[in-house]
């Protein structure tokens, strides 16, 4: 049994010694994604993976990136922060690609980005929005990039929208301690809200397990906000936005972008009526590239693609075009490409990297109506 | 005041719910002293039987109860006999660790996509919520349903441990397995009972559990299984008033830090109150020392 081991290891080590060597002719383009296939936030995944094939499908027809066709690697990361470092570890380490999109949150793009960073691999994820995957303690990781605002955009947003729009005097928020996009939301809407001049009147956190709130709300519900805060996933948001209803808790219930999952609907049905949330783009948009990407998708998959996928969707192309720019498949000239990225024209409007990897780009606010997500505004950084 | 009793309604909520998983924990320890880690998860089978009785075949609630409680007694048996039977004179360790893999087993093994699939499900309410308002103070009859379904439960228990001849078998196993071998009692039915009456205990928790908390996956019951079995050490494991009463404290104390502490300090304290018990009283709050035999 050993000598017949010996022969494919030594192919694997020899193959593996030689890398970046100019492509032969057939040569494919490997890129990896990262995304959740199952648990908490699958829906996330699901329609992330749908946006990426669309991406490569389309570059493929179009014979692939400099001349070469494009293999892609899916593995699912489970919304799990080690899972998604094995992730990592099994595409660079075992499929050699040269660029990995992914992953979807900020709890699972954080231990990619260090590993993304450590092998030097160019990473884009479409949708974790906390500022450390691309900067940790003041330092950039520099071959980590995004094609979403971050977290402090947005809770800056969300905390404008609740003062001078729906005119609340009073904000109580409830936020998940132990995930970094909901706390890091939790306190930039704080601070922001405070500023504006509004009053915090509560600021509670609660497990990753938990799904008792009663103690929660009812605390809320004494301290009478005008808005209630929710920075979580659609999951989480759905059981307390059902509870806070249960006890007849009067405050509008606003949000981030991790609202966006048809499920939030079904989990909390009348109980999430009238909420608003903040979210990257909306189908109702009627630019031609808004167009034509809903249409596409929608031919594909029978379904209006939530905003998750459209940022994916924008973060493989600008991926592909930085490799077009870079004219090469070395992961140094790619990352460079992408930092050096101006005016890209993609569905979630025309970005242009800063120095950090972070796009500056518009956010538009939602509501929920009818248990449908109805688009309301525009707001510019 | 509004305030308080408020927070103590939430907090019976939460411990009754936990009273349900803990009576489990407590009689099967007390009767072959052995920590069933798997518990938490024939609790989590129950919610999903009940998922599955409401969404897809619309039964009513009290079919919905009795299929839970059926599919689990039928599922404590099982494991029963195939993991713990085998081991039964095996040192302790072995059926503990034999507990924590058939723990592990059916979290994965339900999670895969051919069983129950690994994602989270909301679970549907098999009635319209109403709630009563009483000088400020609210009530729901979701409330209404656990508080009355889990003191059906306790007192059933209490009546089949005192009141019947199994019961009357059940206490002398516990009490001493071989002597009651001896005296022609059929410990191994006695034990498969009494896992199976735990069982169909944790199918009605989960149940209530999905009402209350509408959303079930298939590793929910790790956390409420640490709760209450945390519960019924608490309260003296081995003790079954003892268990309702250790699932009570939980209940409000983790209620009441929410409300008048952090929400952060929560498991925190809840874990110092069992500490502190623990150092006063070891055995737990109700529970009496046993001399070990030789």
């Amino acid at each position: 049994m050993k000598r017949n081991l010996f022969i494919p290891v030594l192919a694997v080590l020899l193959a593996g010694a030689f890398p970046g060597c100019k492509p032969p002719p057939g040569k494919e383009m490997k890129i990896g994604l990262i995304t959740p296939l199952s648990g908490d936030v699958k829906t996330f995944g699901e329609s992330v993976k749908n946006a990426f094939e669309i991406a490569v499908e389309e570059a493929n027809a179009k014979g692939g990136v400099v001349g070469m066709k494009i293999a892609t690697f899916i593995v699912d990361d489970r919304n799990d922060p080690t899972e998604a470092s094995n992730a990592a570890n099994l595409l660079i380490n075992q499929h050699g690609v040269k660029a990995i999109v992914g992953s979807v949150t900020s709890k699972t793009t954080i231990p990619v980005s260090d590993l993304a960073q450590r092998y030097r691999i160019p990473t884009i994820t479409g949708t974790a929005t906390n500022p450390k995957v691309t900067v940790a303690d003041g330092k950039r990781k520099d071959y980590m990039f995004r094609s979403c605002y971050t977290d402090s955009f947005q809770g800056t947003v969300m905390a404008k929208f609740s003062r001078d729009t729906l005119q609340a005097a009073t904000t109580a928020i409830l936020y998940d301690a132990s995930n970094d996009y909901s706390k890091g939301i939790a306190e930039v809407f704080r601070d922001s809200f405070a500023r504006m001049g509004g009053e915090v009147v509560a600021y509670e956190s609660y497990g990753k397990d938990d799904v008792d709130f009663s103690a929660l709300l009812t605390k809320v519900k004494v301290a009478k906000p005008d808005v209630l805060f929710l920075p979580d996933y659609y999951n989480k948001v759905g059981l307390i936005a059902k509870q806070a209803k249960e006890k007849e808790l009067k405050a509008k219930l606003v949000g981030p972008d991790g609202w966006d999952s048809p499920e939030l609907v079904k989990v909390a049905g009348e109980a999430i009526e009238g909420g608003y949330f903040s979210n990257h783009y909306s189908p109702e948009d009627t630019r031609p590239e808004v167009v034509n990407w809903v249409k596409k998708y929608r031919e594909k998959f029978g379904q209006t693609p939530d905003s998750l996928g459209t940022l994916v969707y924008d973060a493989t192309n600008m991926l592909l075009e930085a490799i077009r720019e870079a004219d090469s498949d070395d992961p140094g000239k790619i990352r460079d490409a992408l930092a050096s990225l101006k005016g890209f024209e993609g569905v979630t409007g025309k970005f242009t990297m800063d120095e950090n990897g972070d796009p500056i780009k518009s956010a538009v606010i939602i509501q929920i109506r009818d248990g449908k997500q109805k688009f309301l505004q525009v707001v510019n950084p | 005041m509004d305030y308080f009793v408020q927070q103590v309604i939430n907090g019976l909520q939460l411990g009754f719910v936990y009273a349900l998983i803990a009576l489990g924990y407590t009689m099967v320890y007390g009767i072959v002293r052995l920590i069933n880690f798997a518990h938490g998860d024939v609790f989590m089978v129950g919610a999903f039987i009940g998922l599955y009785t409401i969404e897809r075949f619309q039964w009513p609630l009290a079919a919905v109860f009795v299929s839970a409680v059926v599919g689990c007694t039928v599922l404590a048996v099982l494991i029963e006999q195939l993991a713990y039977r085998p081991l039964r004179h095996a040192p302790k360790i072995a059926s503990l660790i034999t507990a924590i893999g058939v723990s592990l087993f059916l979290e994965y093994f339900t999670s895969l996509r051919q069983v129950f699939g690994p994602h989270f499900y909301s679970f549907p309410r098999p009635f319209p919520v109403v709630s009563w308002n009483w000088h400020g103070i609210l009530v729901t009859n979701i409330q209404a349903v656990i508080f009355l379904v889990t003191t059906l439960c306790v007192l059933l228990l209490q009546f089949i441990v005192f009141r019947t001849k199994m019961g009357r078998a059940m206490r002398a196993v516990s009490f001493d397995y071989v002597t009651a071998g001896l005296m022609g009692v059929n410990v191994n039915m006695v034990i498969s009972f009494t896992f199976g009456l735990g069982a169909a205990l944790a199918g009605v928790g989960g149940v209530l559990y999905g009402i209350a908390y509408p959303q079930v996956n298939t590793f929910m019951g790790f956390m409420p299984g640490l709760k209450a079995f945390t519960a019924a050490v608490l309260g003296g494991i081995g003790n079954i008033p003892g268990a309702v009463l250790g699932a009570l404290i939980m209940g409000q104390s983790e209620t009441m830090v929410s409300a008048y502490l952090s929400s952060t300090y929560r498991d925190g304290i809840a874990f110092v109150i069992l500490i502190l018990v623990l150092l006063w009283k070891p055995t737990g709050i109700l529970g009496t020392s046993r001399t070990e035999k030789v």
